[in-house]
């Protein structure tokens, strides 16, 4: 288990604006995503606890074992700290075979132990055929899957990886989504997996931390801040949302219902506890929930007539973008029939309404 | 008449030795000033630079000075050596010293900053002490650069002139370095040694050159860079 405080402030240099890591983090086995955008901090959170960089303040702890702590000054060297790093550009060193490179960081190993160790890591990645190579011989999914067995060879109590599928093609990318499942369930080791992708998330994170400015914003399981995002920040950052300023018009607990204004339009929605009429607050909503149809005669509740500004092909949906900010997502054929219509009647439910 | 062979074997052997005890103190210097911070860091980069700018006799006046007899480094030389340092061929060793040393040291910080900090991370990370970082990783991947530098390095000392005068002398058969000897053959006429001398150094430089030269391309395919 990883449990880590981290501060860090750095003053504004003549290229850089100020910036202050302030993070608290714990982690078991399993994968802890570190989302958000470039610039929150989240490589510098792993560069500190693998001892590339000393924090200000804080304490980071191994399992039983303090790597840093600000008050008594311990600072374990990176050497000692036993926490595997998978570098987003690999950092294979490039003079070196791959078996070498594995050989590198179990140097200390006895021969014998040591040449079963790497033929062993060498199998479970399927890179016995190409351990004579150097890097630059490699494909990319090699120097990925080399890398990470690099990390792991020395059995590390603790696994860091830097954007791993950066830069990586949708099959490359599944390779090593694959891979690293299998040292999931293999290794059984806390892993820290930086990205700012949220689809990343969804498929790897047992856990996730979004970072933002420095800060933790929000922590929890991928699925549960993808259904729940802490506030309008956070719901921004997953970048699927539709976010619409409104202003609470009417609250009734009694009959559980609540009356949002958008621009010059009423909403109906459940009760919001904790709320009063008059607050300005951000209706959350996500693309796929909204329904359209084609604008004829009358409106329903919670109907509100928009003009389709363009429709974006995606996979298997069409993703419509509505004049004032609204977007969305139908099933192809649902909106095939109706290629030519203009001016649509967006439908909002109106239990699925949520505010932030 | 007769060529006298001995003052370009003594260059040979003076460029050879000073070569190798500047790779030492140069990679050493060189470290320091691309991994370590200290406050007057420049100033000591500049001051290992100082030779290569100031007039030979300028740094043979400071070196008769510093290593003569009566200076408490020629006394301590003396006493361990049971000789002078000045007026003897290792005087010509610490001549061509002081023109390969801030070459190396140069090319040396040049290469050992350009080296990715990722692999030096790497290497930490995967349990590297600073000295088997420096001998696995950084030295392998900067060799080329270096070796470059040394070969230059030792191409400059082959033909110091002033320096080796200043502090070593010109005594024929014991410090006559081959740029003196060629000084020498001219003044007494000896068109043919000088000739001879001149066409055998250049040919040495041009090959020492192109050595390096084809040292500095890359062997290890396109490089990585870090973000």
């Amino acid at each position: 288990m990883i449990q880590a405080r981290i501060r860090k402030q750095y003053a504004p240099g003549p290229e850089s604006a100020a910036f202050s890591l302030d993070v608290d983090l714990k982690a078991e086995a399993g994968i802890t995503v570190l989302f958000g955008p470039s610039g929150a901090g989240k490589t510098l959170t792993l560069d500190c606890i693998a001892g590339f960089v000393r924090p200000d303040e804080g304490r980071i702890l191994l399992d039983d074992e303090i790597l840093f702590d600000g008050v008594s000054g311990v600072h374990l060297p990176a050497r000692t700290r036993r926490c595997g790093y998978v570098f987003q550009n690999y950092a294979l060193f490039p003079h070196m075979t791959l078996r070498q490179n594995l050989e590198f960081a179990v140097e200390r190993v006895p021969r014998l132990e040591r040449h079963r160790k790497v033929n062993e890591m060498l199998e479970k990645f399927h890179l016995a055929d190409v351990s004579g190579r150097r890097p630059y011989e490699l494909s990319g999914g090699q120097k990925q899957r080399c890398s990470i067995a690099r990390a792991l060879i020395g059995s590390p109590r603790l696994l860091l990886l830097d954007e791993p599928a950066r830069g990586l093609d949708a099959p490359l990318r599944a390779e090593l989504y694959a891979a690293l499942r299998q040292v999931r369930q293999e290794f059984q080791i806390p892993t820290l997996l930086v990205t700012h992708d949220f689809e990343e998330c969804i498929e790897l994170g047992d856990e996730m931390l979004v970072l933002r400015d420095g800060r933790v914003v929000q922590s929890g399981t991928p699925r549960k801040v993808f259904e729940c995002p802490a506030n309008v920040d956070v719901a921004r950052l997953l970048g699927v949302y539709n976010l619409l300023p409104v202003e609470i018009r009417g609250l009734d607990p009694g009959r559980n219902v609540s009356r949002l204004r958008y621009l010059d339009f009423e909403l109906t929605g459940p009760y919001f506890p904790g709320r009063l009429i008059g607050d300005r607050v951000w209706l959350c909503i996500r693309p796929d929930v909204l329904t359209v149809a084609p604008k004829d005669g009358r409106l329903g509740t919670n109907q509100m007539p928009a003009t389709l500004v363009r429709a974006v092909d995606k996979l298997e949906r069409v993703r419509l973008e509505f004049a004032d900010d609204i977007a969305v997502e139908v099933l192809r054929p649902a909106f095939e029939k109706y290629q030519s219509v203009k001016n649509w009647v967006i439908e909002f439910p109106s239990s699925g309404l949520r505010i932030l | 008449m007769p060529i006298d062979w001995f003052p370009l074997w003594l260059s040979l052997r003076v460029a050879a030795i000073s070569t190798a005890l500047a790779l030492g103190i140069g990679l050493g210097l060189a470290w320091i000033l691309a991994n370590r911070q200290f406050r007057g860091k420049e100033i000591l980069d500049a001051a290992v630079t100082l030779p290569l700018v100031l007039p030979p006799t300028v740094l043979g006046y400071y070196l008769l000075v510093v290593l003569g007899r009566n200076s408490p480094v020629g006394k301590i030389y003396e006493w361990l050596f049971g000789e002078p340092l000045v007026f003897s061929w290792q005087a010509a060793v610490v001549a061509a010293l002081f023109h390969s040393t801030p070459l190396l040291v140069k090319s040396a910080r040049a290469a050992f900053e350009s080296v990715d900090r990722s692999y030096e991370r790497a290497a930490r990370n995967l349990g590297a002490t600073e000295l088997r970082l420096f001998w696995r990783v950084t030295l392998p991947l900067t060799r080329r650069a270096i070796l470059a530098a040394a070969a230059l390095g030792f191409a400059r000392s082959l033909g110091d002139f002033g320096v080796t005068l200043m502090i070593a002398g010109n005594i024929p058969g014991r410090t006559q370095t081959v740029a003196l000897a060629i000084y020498d053959a001219v003044e007494a006429g000896n068109g043919q040694a000088a000739r001879v001398l001149v066409i055998i150094i250049s040919a040495i430089a041009l090959i020492v050159l192109s050595v390096a030269n084809r040292l500095t391309s890359s062997p290890y395919g396109p490089r990585q860079t870090a973000l």
